[in-house]
């Protein structure tokens, strides 16, 4: 459990937001009770999103950290408590408005047919729309200025369909770039990509969060990735936050054996000096003290 | 992926594009449907067993024509016709909402269960109120049409219901529609046998779907309707297409979903009870119609003006063609039923190459 406080400045300056016409107001969890049916997945929860920073939540599988996303992205309303944007319950504010300031890109959109990227991205500037403002120059501009940020450029009018996995994942950020919101959920943006294309989308919303100021909550499940491109983890388990501080604070072989029931070591990383996850597989004769799992993890290098 | 500063530096030579406008293609297959409405509407007109040629039509409708042309063009053929363009846009418009809705071609109010919810309210007051469609206009105007749009409503919500699971997958709502279907159909059938000869006759001659019986009585409800729903319905088509995305990237996007669904239901099922109470059940209209625009604006979502044109387009034509190429007075709603089941089945073995879609 990291109790030290975290680093009152993370990051150089942020930049300034872009000209958005909705200031960024701060996410936060107050005692936010989820429950799916019966089953309860937190009680009473309070967790602050600080402003300009990429915040990862990661925990085992069932851990709910994708339901937490949720909750803060008002997919799923707390039966308790509430989620608060700049202070007002999330719920309680037009959807529309909450669109202008918190976007999120859920884990499987269904691709539409027979849309160009160009299309697909433009579905973005959807909150910023209505029957009286209409789309205008502005509005192509922000969309075009998406498909440069995502590389897409030059896909722009193929149709989404046919695009691969990984253009695919990028036409998706774009999307939610386009939204040009303040505040950018993520659950799972790496899912399904080979390495290579993880760190593709990865130094895309670090470079969102670096040159626009965005704040960013996202969840992974690749924890050296995580320490890699996070100003903050949250590891969530047992309906509770196990531990919640900067990369080196959260990433112990204590915790990764509390919450993913991993055990490992961390060194840092060579290239970036962020921590390195090193499963340790058990002694041949303890095979049994250490439960299932590891020997999985150990084969890559990563669990969650 | 350096300088993501948005507004300022964008590309602003591409950046005037049309953006979210109409596509010209969608523009192009909408004219072509309005022009062959009206084309087939002055056919319509001027087939029957007092044949006039198109050009007669015209200078009738345009007041220059013999008091024996106006009789049968104002007094005869235009309530049919006009009838079967509302009737026909009506369904159109219907089936592309509640299949753009639901993201999946087979859910039309056909197959939902809407239709035979609406078809067993119109029989039951048919049957039960001892009138026929031909007779006591009263019941036509008021009774008839609010009896079957009770029937549509009430079987819109019961199927809804039974496929909510925190949400509708679209696959549980054919199969409940189905259902549903099958069951109307029979408490239909049943009323049929325990009713009168007389008013079973008329029951079961209005349940193929016919124009026949139309007149300007009958036509009223279906244009109030058309006029009430169609802009609410076209309100709703940004969120139609956002839709298609997700629920969950919906909601991220500000729509707020459940009650755009709700819109959406109410709008088809009106739209639909006022189709069915004027003609009775035109069978596949609502599913054919978008399916056949959609392919022709290569769209990824089939566009609702021109759904409701094409609608017009094949109750209009399957009308005319009845009455002037097939012997004797067939039903439109046979008509429709031919071309109809046939593409359905096509659809269905075409549907397996991209199950992954729903």
């Amino acid at each position: 459990m990291s109790t030290s406080p975290r680093p009152a400045a993370p990051m150089p300056a942020v930049p300034a937001m872009p000209p958005a016409t909705h200031p960024a107001g701060a996410l936060e969890a107050r005692g936010v009770t989820l429950a799916y049916e019966r089953s309860v997945v937190f009680e009473g929860l309070d967790l602050r999103i600080e402003t300009g920073e990429i915040t990862t939540l990661i925990g085992a599988n069932g851990s709910g950290k994708s339901t937490l996303l949720k909750a803060f992205g008002r997919l799923l309303a707390p039966t308790a408590g509430a989620v608060e944007l700049g202070g007002r319950g999330i719920r309680s504010m037009a959807t529309r408005e909450v669109a202008r300031q918190l976007a999120i890109l859920p884990q499987k959109p269904l691709t539409p047919q027979a849309t160009s990227v160009r299309d697909l991205v433009s579905r973005g500037r959807h909150p910023h729309q209505s029957l009286f403002r209409p789309w205008t120059p502005d509005d192509s501009r922000i969309v075009d200025a998406a498909l440069r940020d995502t590389g897409l450029t030059e896909l722009a009018d193929r149709d989404a369909a046919s695009l691969s996995g990984g253009q695919l994942q990028r036409a998706w950020i774009a999307l939610v770039l386009a939204q040009q919101a303040p505040i950018i959920l993520l659950d799972e943006p790496t899912t399904f990509l080979d390495l290579t294309h993880q760190l593709d989308v990865l130094r895309l919303v670090r470079s969102i969060n670096r040159e626009r100021g965005a704040t960013v909550v996202m969840v992974l499940h690749d924890l050296t990735l995580a320490g890699r491109y996070s100003d903050r983890l949250v590891v969530v388990g047992g309906g509770r936050v196990i531990a919640d501080g900067a990369p080196w604070e959260v990433l112990t072989p204590g915790i990764l054996r509390e919450a993913f029931d991993l055990d490992a070591i961390v060194i840092a990383d060579p290239s970036t000096g962020s921590p390195l996850i090193v499963p340790v597989d058990p002694a041949p004769d303890a095979g049994t003290a250490t439960g299932n799992g590891t020997g999985t993890s150990a084969r890559t290098g990563m669990q969650g | 992926m350096t300088g993501l500063d948005t507004n300022r530096t964008a590309g602003v030579s591409a950046g005037n594009r049309a953006g979210r406008g109409v596509p010209a293609r969608v523009v192009a297959v909408t004219v072509a449907c309005l022009l062959a409405a009206v084309a087939l509407a002055l056919v319509g007109i001027a087939v029957g067993s007092s044949s006039l040629t198109v050009p007669d039509v015209v200078r009738t409708l345009f007041g220059g024509g013999s008091p024996a042309h106006e009789l049968v063009v104002f007094e005869l053929r235009l309530p049919r016709v006009v009838g079967g363009l509302l009737v026909g846009a009506a369904l159109g418009l219907a089936g592309a909402l509640t299949q753009t809705f639901a993201r999946n071609p087979l859910a039309t109010p056909d197959i939902l269960g809407v239709t035979s919810g609406a078809a067993l309210g119109a029989v039951s007051a048919i049957v039960l109120a001892g009138g026929s469609y031909t007779v006591g206009a009263g019941l036509l105007t008021l009774g008839l049409p609010a009896v079957a749009t009770l029937g549509a409503l009430g079987t819109a919500a019961v199927v809804y219901g039974f496929a909510w699971r925190g949400g509708v997958d679209s696959y549980r709502l054919i199969l409940i529609g189905i259902g549903a279907t099958a069951t109307l159909g029979g408490l239909t059938s049943y009323l049929i046998a325990r009713a009168q000869i007389t008013e079973a006759a008329a029951a079961s001659q209005w349940l193929v779907g016919s124009l026949s019986g139309i007149s300007w009585a009958s036509v009223w409800p279906v244009l109030l309707a058309l006029v009430v729903i169609v802009p609410i319905a076209l309100a709703q088509s940004a969120n139609l297409g956002i839709s298609q995305l997700g629920d969950d990237i919906s909601v991220g996007l500000g729509v707020a979903v459940q009650r755009h669904r709700l819109i959406v239901i109410v709008c088809a099922v009106v739209l639909t009870a006022a189709a069915v109470s004027a003609s009775g059940p035109i069978e596949f209209v609502a599913f054919v119609a978008p399916q056949i625009v959609r392919r022709l604006a290569r769209t990824g979502r089939p566009p609702l003006v021109s759904s409701a044109l094409m609608g017009a387009v094949i109750v209009t034509g399957g009308d005319a063609f009845a009455r002037g190429v097939l012997p004797g007075e067939v039903p439109v709603g046979i008509v429709t039923a031919v071309i109809g089941a046939p593409y359905l089945i096509w659809l269905l073995t075409r549907r397996k190459e991209r199950e992954s879609l729903s």
